[in-house]
């Protein structure tokens, strides 16, 4: 069973919390990126690259037992690393529970200069995208029920 | 005495220079900022900084157009900067410099207005493939408008371009050949002089993108005899929204306007218009005024501490920035042109530029990574991006030694 979201969002600022500085916390973030492995080359496609990145991001979905489950990449370690956060918090979750939760662990973990909309590594937009496709998830799975 | 040894041969004190960029003595993320993003944007001095406070406290009114006393001071002193753009780059003309809002718009200008004068279907447009993108998509918009194409000088593996090709791309098509002084991406500055006498024995103009190259060293537009040069305000310590169009008197006169607008124009009825002369035809609706007069103290300030010693300074903080890189295992430097103005581009065998910039700001140091706006350089020497330190006078061998410890700690927190 996937642990509650706002469990997760938790566990990663008490995580944070415990290291000391930047060096810390980065490195901590580098070790994310390395855990996450690689996307399978067959999903790194030009339709699967997240727009205004300055490191390439690739993001894959797919839909299972109405969870979403997220796999991504990236060929910068920093940013791969901040998306691993990104899969940890929100893959596996409901379509409900994604659109309705932000990532405020950002802020909280030091981190929210990379969440800035105007700043062009795009964490933003991997956010926005994960949001996107978990909207029309629950369209595709209230469209379903109706049919039922 | 070790001091001595590693001071500059330049007989100035850009240390006391320095000072007078209050913006340098910040804290960045608890560290003192080291700036080498120079190339994107350089910092204004005070004096700068107090003459645009000054005109918008006690001196602003709109130019030229003016009976009263305000207006006719205030475009006194906007047309003053002409005359000191004219000294400082040796136009023969004042008529000659156009006031534009930056390179980019320069480019637009001579790219519009001197297509449509003058390129035709089947013409060239002979561009260089380390160009930043402001020299490269206005031709390829008149291109497209006209039928004409453009085509590509290429470069070796230093960033030099291949001089041969380069001779043998002039034609009777070739309808202009437009290069960058100083490759933003790279360094590389072009062999411009000889390209122009080479371009111009088929008659064919030559226009530099010289905003690179003006803030580093004296440029004499005479000596090189172009026929259009382009350059912004804002990259030589002077304000944004502000950027000057050289232009050949023989050319100007023959272009038409690019903008219509108020002060551009002669007579004005519903059926006619005729235009102004140059260089006001060309300087539709109210300018950057404040701005302009900024960068008219810009001007004062480059040449007291004058552009040789400036030149000569970079070149020294250049050769021992690129030393000091050299040294760092995994760093590869991009742009090894025989003759380079003061960027240092850079890339490491393992670690993504993106990496290496963000953890360097976090030690309070600024530099650019990515494409520099211009990927097809990025291409030419594939690699997806690259972190770029660009340099200018007020730096020093601190900020380079900052600089080289910060890619050194980044390097082992990626190990």
């Amino acid at each position: 069973m996937m642990a509650d979201i706002h469990e997760i969002q938790q566990q990663i600022i008490d995580e944070f919390k415990a290291l000391s500085d930047w060096t810390e916390r980065y490195k901590h973030i580098i070790k994310q990126g390395q855990n996450l492995g690689s996307l399978d080359e067959e999903h790194k496609v030009e339709e699967n690259l997240v727009r205004g990145c300055q490191s390439q991001v690739w993001l894959h979905t797919e839909l299972e037992d109405g969870k979403v489950i997220f796999e991504a990449d990236s060929d910068a370690a920093i940013t791969k690393g901040l998306v691993a956060l990104m899969v940890r918090f929100y893959s596996g979750q409901t379509p409900e529970d994604i659109i309705n939760t932000d990532p405020t662990f950002i802020k909280k973990i030091g981190m929210e200069q990379h969440l800035s909309p105007t700043r062009s590594n795009g964490l933003a937009s991997m956010v926005k995208q994960m949001k996107i496709y978990a909207m029309a998830y629950k369209t595709k799975m209230q469209k379903g029920k109706a049919k039922a | 005495m070790a001091e001595a040894a590693t001071k500059s041969k330049v007989d100035v004190d850009f240390n006391r220079i320095r000072e007078q960029f209050p913006v340098l003595s910040q804290q960045v993320k608890g560290q003192s900022l080291v700036y080498l993003d120079n190339a994107a944007s350089s910092q204004m001095p005070s004096r700068v900084a107090d003459r645009i406070d000054a005109y918008h406290r006690n001196e602003h009114a709109n130019v030229h157009r003016g009976i009263h006393t305000l207006s006719q001071k205030a475009t006194d002193e906007y047309e003053l900067t002409r005359e000191k753009v004219q000294q400082f780059i040796n136009a023969e003309h004042k008529d000659e410099i156009i006031y534009t809002t930056g390179t980019t718009d320069s480019i637009n200008l001579v790219a519009n207005s001197f297509g449509n004068r003058f390129i035709e279907e089947g013409d060239e447009i002979l561009l260089s493939e380390i160009e930043h993108h402001a020299n490269i998509v206005p031709w390829q918009m008149i291109a497209k408008r006209k039928g004409a194409n453009i085509r590509v000088i290429p470069v070796d593996d230093n960033g030099d371009i291949i001089w041969d090709e380069y001779v043998d791309l002039l034609n009777d098509n070739t309808a202009i050949v437009a290069v960058g002084h100083v490759s933003n991406a790279l360094g590389t500055v072009h062999p411009v002089k000889k390209m122009i006498t080479e371009a111009h024995s088929r008659d064919i103009p030559v226009l530099l993108d010289g905003a690179q190259a003006v803030p580093h060293a004296p440029v004499d537009v005479q000596d090189l005899d172009v026929d259009f040069y382009a350059f912004s305000a804002h990259k030589m310590c002077g304000p944004t929204g502000f950027g000057i169009l050289y232009g050949k008197k023989k050319y100007l006169d023959e272009m038409p306007p690019y903008r219509g607008g108020g002060d551009m124009i002669d007579k004005v009825s519903f059926e006619e218009t005729t235009y102004n002369v140059t260089p006001h035809k060309f300087e539709a609706g109210t300018p950057p005024i404040v701005a302009g007069i900024g960068f008219g103290e810009t001007i004062s300030f480059l040449n007291e501490i004058g552009m040789e010693n400036i030149a000569q300074y970079e070149q020294e903080l250049l050769e021992y920035g690129t030393e000091q890189l050299q040294r760092i295992d995994g760093i590869r430097i991009i742009g090894t042109a025989k003759e380079k103005a003061s960027v240092l581009s850079f890339v490491h065998e393992d670690i993504h530029a993106t990496d290496i910039g963000t953890i360097l700001d976090q030690q309070g140091i600024a530099i650019r990574t990515g494409h520099h706006c211009a990927q097809p350089t990025m291409r030419r020497f594939n690699v997806p991006a690259t972190a770029r330190a660009s340099l200018s006078f007020y730096n020093n061998k601190e900020d380079i030694n900052r600089l080289t410890e910060g890619i050194r700690k980044a390097i082992s927190m990626f190990e």
